[in-house]
C-alpha cells in the first residue's frame, strides 16, 4: 500500500483504525480546536473554499461552494450524508479508508454538520463491505463513547448524531438522490433535480452528500489550513488523491498522491504493466469515463483539468489499466451489462437504450455484429446521453463512445472477423 | 408571477409551476405519459423533454420549473429529435399490437406514435415479456407487456387512492408494475388506475373486448349511487351500455370515479331485468300489457282509499329515485289522500321531523372538505359509503388537517386519524357531550345542564382540544348517524360543536337524492307516517319505488311482516327481486341510464341527466308510470309532457340554496351514558349492497369488498362467547336469525356485534342497531 | 413470523432513523430477516411490512431492487463472484469458471446437495483484490486464485 498523504498514512497493521491510534496520529484535534475555539461557522466554509477541495466521488464539485448551499437560517432538521457506496468498478478506495481511518471521516462529518447546523448524519455504506460496514459502527461507538459524538460534543452545546446505513447491492445508490431515497427505505431511483438536496434532501430536509473521501479530508484542512492542502496538489486540484489503480499491473492497490502526479509515475508505483506487456489503454476515472489510449496517458497529469484536456474525466480516481493482450470488444461488452443490470428503471433512454446498446455490443462479441451497427450504437448513446434523470445514462453511454473513438478499428474487424484482433 | 415565453409565446404563470402547465396555459401541447395533472411529477417517461435556452441539453417540461425570462422551444430542432429518441426507446419493447390492444383507438402511446415514431424499427434484438399476474375481479393486467413504465397507476394508489397495491418491482429493463405477489387490488377507487394508462396495460375485465371505442358513442349522465354525484360518460353501443368512464368535474368527482360508480353498469344489462309489467294471479304471476298492469293497480289504490282509506295507503322509495320520481310518487298519494311517503328508509329516529329548518346537506361545497383544517367524523365507513369524498378528506389530511372520529367501528380511512373515540351506538352521543363540554370549557361557553353531566375522557379532551385550535373545521354526520336512533341527538350536539369552532356542520348525503327528496317534499308533513311508521303498523297497500324492502330498509324483518300483511303491493322496479313473493303488481321502471331525471347531490348542486339508451324492454320511465297512473286514478295535475316538466314543477318557486339548512330546533338533550348491557349491533351497508343496480353488478360482486357478511366482534366478545374466530354462529335479533360466520376484529368496541345490513344474508334480522344475541353453533367450524 | 431475536435487532436499526421514518429500517430489516431465515419469502416479507407498518408491495419493490436480497430460496453457503471488467482484466471469469466446474453449476445455480449457490456479481469495491467473491454476503474473499477456492471450498463442506 502506498501511502504519500495523509489519509492512508496509518500502515497497514492490527488495531491501527482504533480511536486511540487516531487520536495519537492527531485525530479529532481538528474538531477539538473548531469547539475550543468556538470557530464560526462561517470560517469552515471560507477555509474550504480557499483548499480547493473537489468533491471525491466523481463529479469534482468545490465542496466549499457545495457546503455554502445550505440554507443556514432553515429551522429544523438539516442533514449530512457521506457516500460510502462505492460501486463503480475500478474504485475500491472509500472501503481502504474506512478500513484503515473510519475515525477520520467521522470527524470530517461532525465538522460538516457543525459548518451546516446539522444534527444529523448517515454514512452509507456499500452493501457488499460488511465487515467494513461492522467495523464502522464500532468506530461510531469508540466516538460515542469519547464523547466526541452524540449530545454536547465535548462538552459544547453542539450534538451531532451519525448512524451507518448498509447498502445492499444497488450501484445506482451512489448517485447521491438515490442514495437519499435508499435511506427513506424506497428503492433507490434517482431524484428529478431541482430541487437540489441542499434544499430538499433526505427526509425532504436540506441536506449535504459528500463521499467518504471528500469527508477524510476536512480534518486535515481544518488542523493544518486550506492553503497547505491547496499546496499539496495544484490550483483548482487543492490536496492528495486517492487513486485506485487495478488491472493489467503488476502491484495492484490505492495510491495517495498530490493531484497533478504524472499518469507514468502512478503506474511505476502500482508497478508496471504486468509481465512486462504493452500499454494498452486506460480508464482513468472509473468504468463510467471514456477510455484512453495509453500513449495519451503516458503524457497526462492526475488532476481534474489535465484529464478532461485529455478527453476524459477524473471521475472517482479509479485507474483501470489494460494492456495489449485486451479485446476492446469484450472490455465493452461487460461494462455495457454492467449499465444494463445497474439501470433503476426509471426514466426510458437509460431503461430501454442500455439493454439495446448491451444487446448489439453483445452481439458483436459474438460475430454476429453488422457494420452499421456502430453508428447505429452512437445513434443509440446520443439518444441516452443528456436525457436521463440521473448521469448514468451518460455512464451508460461514455464508455461505448469513448470506445469507438479510440478503438473504432478494432470492432470493425470484430465484426467482419467475427473474432477478436488480439 | 413569471414571464415565460413558449414557442414565442408569452405566458404569466405563478413562481413554481412548471413549463408543462404554462405550455398548457398557453394552449401549447408538450407530448408526455408520465405526467398527470393530479399526481406527484415522476418525470421518467422523457417525452415532455423541450429546448430550453441557455440550458446545455433537453429539459423535461412536466418538471422544470419555469423561471422569469425563460424560453422555450417545444418543436425546435433540439426539442423533436430528443422526443423522437425517447419515442424509439418507448417502442422498442413495446409490442405493436395495436390492431388487438383493447386500448386501441384511445391509446396515448398509439397517439403519439404516430406524431414521434418513425415507421420502421431499428432495433432487431428480442422484444421484452411480461408474464402476467392476477389482481383481481376488475383490472386486467394480462397484457403487461404493453407497460411503459409510467408509475401513474402506482402513484395513484400512493397519493390518490390512499393505498399502495401496485408497485414497481425489479430494476433497469427488469422493473415490472405488480401487485405483491398474488395480492388483489382491493381499493375502491382501483378503476382509475384504468384510465390513468396510458397503454393498454391495465385494462378493464368487465370491458375488455366488448367493444372497440370508435363503436362507442357517448353521453353524459350523473351517478345514481352515492350522494357526491360523480359526472358520468355513459358509453353505448347497440342501446347498451358498455361502460361508464368519469365526465370531469374539478368541484364534484374532479377527474376520478369510484369503481361502484364505474363498474355498477354490469347491473344495468342484469338478467334480473324487470321487462314487462307482472300481476300476481291467483298466486302466480303473469305478464300482462301495461294497460292491464296500471288499471289493476289504479284499481286496487283506489279501493283501498275508498274503503279502508287513504291513511291505509303508504309509500316508500329509495333515495336513488330520481327527483321527478319522488316529486310524483308523493304528489300521487297526496292527491289520493295520504300522507303516508317517505325515502329515508334506514333511517329509524324521525324526532327531528318538523323541527328541521330545511333539507339536510353538507353544509359546504364539496370542494371545501379539502381546505379543513381540522375534521370530526361522526358515524361514517366514510372510505365505503362515500369513497371520493374520503380521498377528500385524505387529501386535507396530507395538507395538515387533523382528522377526528366518533364511531362504533374503527375501518382503516387510509390516512392519519389524530384522535378517535371508538364506543357502542348507545354512548356515542353521551361521547359528543363529552367533547362539546370539553371544547365550552376551552372556549369558556356555557352549555346546557344535560351536556354539563357528561364526564369527560380522554379521547373526548383530545378530540376537544384539536378542534379548538383550528381555524377551518368540520363536523360531518355520516350514514351511520343518520340511521341511529338517536340520530337526532347526535344531529343537535354536531352542530352545537361546529358552532362553538365556527365550524361547518353537515351531513354525508346516504344517497344520490337525499336531499333531492326533500326537495321533493317526499316525506310525510305533519299528520303523515313516516317510512318506519309505515312499516311498524302495517298498512294496506303499499307503493315501492325501486324499494327492495328486505334489503334497503332499516329494519328487513318488520318490513317484510308489512309487505306480506298488505292487500295490495305495487312495486315500481327495474329488477325482478324478492317482491315476488309479497307484490300483486311489478311495474318495470327504467334504471337512470335509460331514463332522464334530476339528482340533487349532497351539497345542493341539482344535475339533470338525459337517458343514454332506450328502455330495455317494455320498461318506462319512473315518471311517465306515475303520471299514468296519476291519469287513471282520474286525478288532475298529472299531465307531463316531459321529465323537465316534471321537474320544473317540483322546483318552481323553490330557492334551493336557501332549502338547504341544517338547523334543529326543540329537540330536547338526553345525553345518559350507555346501559344497556345486552350484546348491540353494529352495522354497515356494504359498498357493493348499497343499491339495486349495484347489488347487480357481477364483477363488483366478486371482490373482497362484497364477500359474504361475518359477525364481527372483539377478540374478547369471542371468547366471553366461547366462539372461535372462523367458527359459525347463529346471530339473533328479535324473530329472526342468521347464521354466520364469526370474525375477531379488535378494533370494535367490546359488547358489540358488527353485522352488515343491505344483504340477503342478514335479511332474516331486524334493526340495524339495538339488542342483538350471538350463540355458538356446536360443532359450526366453517 | 421473525424470531424475538430479529424483532430486536430490526428495533435497533429503526432507532436510527427519526420516530416518524420507521421505513427508513426496511434495508436491514430485511438484511435481517433474510439471514435467519435463509432467503425472503412471501410471508417474511409480509412480517417485516407489518412490522414497520409499509404496504407490503412497497416492500417487495425494495427487496426486488438491491442485488443483494434473495427472493428464492439459495444454498447454505451463497457465493457471489465479481466478473466486472478490473476483475475480469485479474482473473475474476477464471475464478468464476473454476467454480463453475468444481461445483458443477452455473450462475443462478444451486447444487443439488443444497449446499452452494453461485451467482454472478457486480463491482464489490474491492478491484484492487481481484478476484473477489463473496460468501453469503458478508464475508468478502480477496486474491481467489484456484489454490484459495479449494481452500474455501473445503471450509465450507
Ligand atoms: C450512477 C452514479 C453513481 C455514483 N456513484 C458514486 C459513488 O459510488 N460514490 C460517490 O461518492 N459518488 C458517487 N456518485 C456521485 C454522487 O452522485 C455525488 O456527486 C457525490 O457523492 C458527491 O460527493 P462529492 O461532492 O464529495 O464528490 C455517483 C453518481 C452517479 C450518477
Ligand atoms: S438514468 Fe438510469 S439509473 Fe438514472 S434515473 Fe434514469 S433509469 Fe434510473
Ligand atoms: S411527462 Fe415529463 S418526463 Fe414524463
Amino acid at each position: 500500500m502506498g501511502a504519500l498523504g495523509f489519509i492512508l498514512n496509518a500502515e497497514e497493521g492490527e488495531r491501527s483504525w482504533r480511536l486511540a491510534e487516531y487520536v495519537k496520529r492527531g485525530g479529532y484535534s481538528a474538531l477539538k480546536k473548531i469547539i475550543d475555539e468556538n470557530i464560526p461557522p462561517e470560517n469552515i466554509v471560507a477555509e474550504l473554499k480557499k483548499s480547493s477541495l473537489r468533491g471525491r466521488g466523481g463529479a469534482g464539485f468545490p465542496t466549499g461552494l457545495k457546503w455554502s448551499f445550505m440554507p443556514r437560517q432553515f429551522p429544523g432538521a438539516k442533514y449530512v450524508v457521506c457516500n460510502s457506496d462505492e460501486g463503480e468498478p475500478g474504485t475500491f478506495k472509500d472501503r481502504d479508508i474506512l478500513r484503515w481511518n473510519p475515525h477520520m471521516v467521522i470527524e470530517g462529518m461532525i465538522i460538516a454538520g457543525y459548518a451546516m447546523g446539522c444534527a444529523r448524519g448517515y454514512n452509507y455504506i456499500h452493501g457488499e463491505i460488511w465487515e467494513i460496514y461492522k467495523r464502522f459502527e464500532e468506530a461510531l461507538e469508540e466516538a460515542r463513547a469519547a464523547k466526541l459524538l452524540g449530545p454536547n460534543i465535548l462538552g459544547s452545546d453542539f450534538s451531532f448524531e451519525l448512524q451507518a446505513h448498509h447498502g445492499y447491492g444497488a450501484y445506482i445508490c451512489g448517485e447521491e438522490t438515490a442514495l437519499l431515497e435508499s435511506i427513506e427505505g424506497k428503492k433507490g431511483q434517482p431524484r428529478f433535480k431541482p430541487p437540489f438536496p441542499a434544499s430538499f434532501g433526505l427526509y425532504g430536509k436540506p441536506t449535504t452528500i459528500n463521499n467518504t473521501e471528500t469527508f477524510a479530508s476536512i480534518p486535515y484542512i481544518i488542523r493544518e489550513g486550506g492553503q497547505k492542502f491547496l499546496e499539496l496538489g495544484r490550483p483548482n486540484n487543492g490536496g492528495t488523491k486517492l487513486f485506485s489503480v487495478s488491472g493489467h499491473v503488476n502491484n495492484p492497490g490505492n495510491f495517495e498522491v498530490p493531484l497533478g502526479t504524472p499518469f507514468k509515475k502512478l503506474l511505476e508505483m502500482a508497478g508496471g504493466v504486468r509481465n512486462g506487456h504493452k500499454l494498452k489503454a486506460v480508464i482513468p476515472g472509473g468504468s463510467s469515463m471514456p477510455v484512453l489510449p495509453g500513449e495519451i496517458m503516458m503524457e497526462t497529469d492526475m488532476d481534474y483539468d489535465s484529464i478532461q484536456k485529455a478527453g476524459s474525466y477524473l471521475g472517482s480516481g479509479a485507474v483501470i489499466v489494460m494492456d495489449e493482450t485486451t479485446c476492446m470488444v469484450r472490455a465493452l461488452e461487460r461494462l455495457s451489462y454492467f449499465y444494463f443490470e445497474e439501470s433503476c428503471g426509471q426514466c426510458t433512454p437509460c431503461r430501454e437504450g442500455t439493454g439495446w446498446l448491451y444487446r448489439v455490443v453483445h452481439r458483436i462479441e459474438k460475430g454476429e455484429g453488422r457494420q452499421e451497427d456502430l453508428d447505429l450504437l452512437l445513434s443509440v448513446c446520443e439518444n441516452i446521453a443528456g436525457r436521463t434523470i440521473c448521469a448514468l445514462g451518460d455512464a451508460a453511454a461514455w464508455p461505448v463512445q469513448g470506445m469507438l473513438k479510440h478503438y473504432r478499428s478494432e470492432f470493425e474487424y470484430h465484426i467482419e472477423h467475427k473474432r477478436c484482433l488480439v | 408571477m413569471a414571464k415565460i415565453e413558449i414557442d414565442g409565446k408569452q405566458v404569466e404563470i405563478e413562481n413554481g409551476r412548471t413549463v408543462i402547465e404554462a405550455a398548457h396555459l398557453a394552449g401549447i401541447y408538450i407530448p408526455h405519459f408520465c405526467y398527470h395533472k393530479k399526481l406527484s411529477i415522476a418525470a421518467n417517461c422523457r417525452m415532455c423533454l423541450v429546448q430550453v435556452e441557455k440550458a446545455p441539453k433537453p429539459l423535461p417540461a412536466c418538471a422544470t420549473p419555469v423561471t422569469d425570462g425563460m424560453k422555450v422551444f417545444t418543436a425546435s430542432e433540439q426539442a423533436v429529435k430528443a422526443q423522437k429518441g425517447v419515442m424509439e426507446f418507448l417502442l422498442i419493447n413495446h409490442p405493436l399490437d395495436c390492431p388487438v390492444c383493447d386500448k386501441g383507438g384511445e391509446c396515448e402511446l398509439q397517439d403519439l406514435a404516430v406524431g414521434y415514431g418513425s415507421s420502421a424499427s431499428r432495433y432487431q434484438e428480442e422484444k421484452r415479456m411480461v408474464v402476467p399476474k392476477e389482481v383481481g375481479p376488475l383490472i386486467s393486467t394480462k397484457e403487461m407487456s404493453r407497460c411503459i413504465n409510467c408509475t401513474r397507476c402506482v402513484r395513484f394508489g400512493q397519493e390518490i387512492g390512499g393505498i399502495m397495491e401496485l408497485g414497481q418491482a425489479f430494476r433497469g429493463e427488469h422493473a415490472e408494475i405488480m401487485s405483491f405477489v398474488s395480492n388483489s387490488v382491493d381499493s375502491e377507487l382501483s378503476g382509475n388506475m384504468i384510465d390513468l394508462c396510458p397503454v393498454g396495460a391495465l385494462t378493464s375485465k368487465p370491458f375488455r373486448f366488448t367493444a372497440r371505442a370508435w363503436e362507442l358513442s357517448h353521453r353524459r349522465s350523473v351517478s345514481p349511487h352515492d350522494s357526491l354525484g360523480s359526472n358520468l360518460t355513459v358509453q353505448v353501443k347497440n342501446n347498451r351500455v358498455m361502460r361508464v368512464l368519469p365526465a370531469e368535474n374539478e368541484e364534484i368527482n374532479e377527474c376520478w370515479l369510484s369503481d361502484k360508480d364505474r363498474f355498477s353498469y354490469e347491473g344495468l344489462n342484469s338478467g334480473e331485468r324487470l321487462t314487462k309489467p307482472m300481476i300476481k294471479q291467483n298466486g302466480a304471476w303473469q305478464e300482462v300489457e301495461w294497460q292491464a298492469a296500471l288499471e289493476y293497480a289504479a284499481k286496487g289504490l283506489r279501493q283501498i282509499a275508498d274503503g279502508a282509506g287513504a291513511e291505509h295507503i303508504g309509500a316508500l322509495a329509495t333515495p336513488h329515485s330520481t327527483l321527478e320520481e319522488l316529486y310524483l310518487l308523493q304528489k300521487l298519494v297526496r292527491s289520493v289522500g295520504s300522507d303516508n311517503v317517505d325515502f329515508r328508509l334506514r333511517q329509524s329516529d324521525f324526532s327531528a321531523d318538523g323541527k328541521q329548518a330545511g333539507a339536510p346537506w353538507l353544509g359546504m361545497p364539496i370542494a371545501e372538505i379539502n381546505t379543513r383544517d381540522r375534521i370530526l367524523l361522526v358515524g361514517s365507513f366514510l372510505r365505503k359509503d362515500h369513497p371520493l369524498l374520503a380521498h377528500r378528506a385524505r387529501d386535507a389530511v396530507k395538507k395538515g388537517a387533523q382528522a377526528s372520529i366518533v364511531h362504533s367501528a374503527d375501518d382503516d380511512l387510509l390516512m392519519n386519524v389524530a384522535n378517535k373515540a371508538i364506543v357502542a351506538p348507545d354512548a356515542m352521543a353521551n361521547v359528543l357531550a363529552q367533547i362539546l363540554k370539553a371544547l365550552a370549557a376551552e372556549k369558556q361557553a356555557v352549555v346546557e345542564a344535560s351536556v354539563q353531566s357528561a364526564e369527560v375522557g380522554s379521547a373526548a379532551a383530545a378530540i376537544a382540544k384539536s378542534l379548538a385550535s383550528g381555524e377551518r373545521v368540520a363536523v360531518l354526520l355520516g350514514n351511520f348517524a343518520q340511521q341511529h336512533p338517536q340520530a337526532a341527538q347526535l344531529q343537535v350536539l354536531g352542530q352545537q360543536i361546529a358552532a362553538l369552532c365556527g365550524g361547518k356542520f353537515g351531513f354525508l348525503g346516504e344517497a344520490a337524492n337525499s336531499v333531492g327528496g326533500h326537495l321533493a317534499k317526499a316525506l310525510p308533513r305533519a299528520n303523515g307516517m313516516n317510512a318506519a311508521a309505515m312499516l311498524a303498523a302495517p298498512r294496506k297497500a303499499y307503493i315501492l319505488l325501486n324499494v327492495e324492502a328486505e334489503l334497503d330498509t332499516h329494519n328487513p324483518q318488520q318490513a317484510l311482516v308489512a309487505m306480506k300483511a298488505a292487500d295490495l303491493v305495487v312495486a315500481l322496479s327495474a329488477y325482478k327481486h324478492q317482491a315476488t313473493d309479497y307484490a300483486d303488481v311489478l311495474l318495470p321502471i327504467a334504471p337512470f341510464s335509460e331514463t332522464s331525471g334530476t339528482f340533487v347531490n349532497t351539497e345542493g348542486r341539482v344535475q339533470s341527466f338525459k337517458g343514454a339508451i332506450k328502455p330495455l324492454g317494455e320498461a318506462r320511465p319512473g315518471w311517465k308510470v306515475l303520471r299514468v297512473l296519476g291519469n287513471l286514478l282520474n286525478e288532475t295535475g298529472f299531465e307531463y309532457d316531459t321529465s323537465e316538466a316534471v321537474r320544473d314543477e317540483a322546483l318552481s318557486g323553490v330557492d334551493v340554496a336557501a332549502q338547504l339548512n341544517n338547523a334543529v330546533q326543540g329537540v330536547a338533550l338526553e345525553t345518559a351514558g350507555a346501559g344497556s348491557g345486552s350484546l348491540q349491533r353494529v352495522s354497515d351497508v356494504p359498498i357493493y349492497s348499497a343499491d339495486a343496480i349495484v347489488r347487480r353488478a357481477a364483477s363488483l360482486q366478486n371482490t373482497r369488498d362484497a364477500e359474504a357478511p361475518c359477525a364481527l366482534m372483539h377478540g374478547a366478545e369471542l371468547s366471553r362467547l366461547g366462539v372461535h374466530a372462523g367458527e359459525q354462529v347463529k346471530v339473533s335479533q328479535g324473530e329472526g336469525s342468521a347464521i354466520l360466520v364469526a370474525a375477531a376484529d379488535d378494533r370494535l368496541p367490546q359488547g358489540v356485534v358488527r353485522v352488515a345490513a343491505g344483504h340477503a344474508a342478514t335479511a332474516g334480522l331486524g334493526a340495524m342497531f339495538g339488542a342483538v344475541t350471538v350463540e355458538p353453533i356446536t360443532g359450526g367450524r366453517a | 413470523m421473525l424470531s424475538q431475536d430479529a424483532i430486536q435487532k430490526i428495533d435497533r436499526e429503526i432507532a436510527k432513523y427519526p420516530a416518524e421514518q420507521k421505513q427508513s429500517a426496511v434495508m436491514a430489516a430485511l438484511a435481517i430477516a433474510q439471514m435467519e431465515k435463509g432467503w425472503l419469502s412471501t410471508e417474511t416479507i409480509e412480517a417485516v411490512a407489518g412490522h414497520l407498518g409499509m404496504a407490503p408491495v412497497a416492500v417487495y419493490e425494495v427487496a426486488s431492487f438491491y442485488n443483494m436480497y434473495d427472493l428464492a430460496p439459495v444454498g447454505k453457503v451463497k457465493i457471489t463472484v465479481c466478473t466486472n471488467l478490473p476483475c475480469a482484466l485479474s482473473g475474476g471469469v477464471h475464478a468464476a469458471d473454476y467454480l463453475k466446474q468444481k461445483l458443477g453449476i452455473g450462475f443462478n445455480e444451486t447444487t443439488p446437495d443444497g449446499r452452494f449457490t453461485l451467482k454472478e456479481g457486480e463491482c464489490m469495491g474491492a478491484c484492487g483484490d481481484a478476484p473477489v467473491l463473496l460468501v453469503n454476503n458478508v464475508r468478502m474473499c480477496s486474491f481467489m486464485q484456484p489454490e484459495q477456492i479449494d481452500r474455501l471450498l473445503g471450509e465450507c463442506q
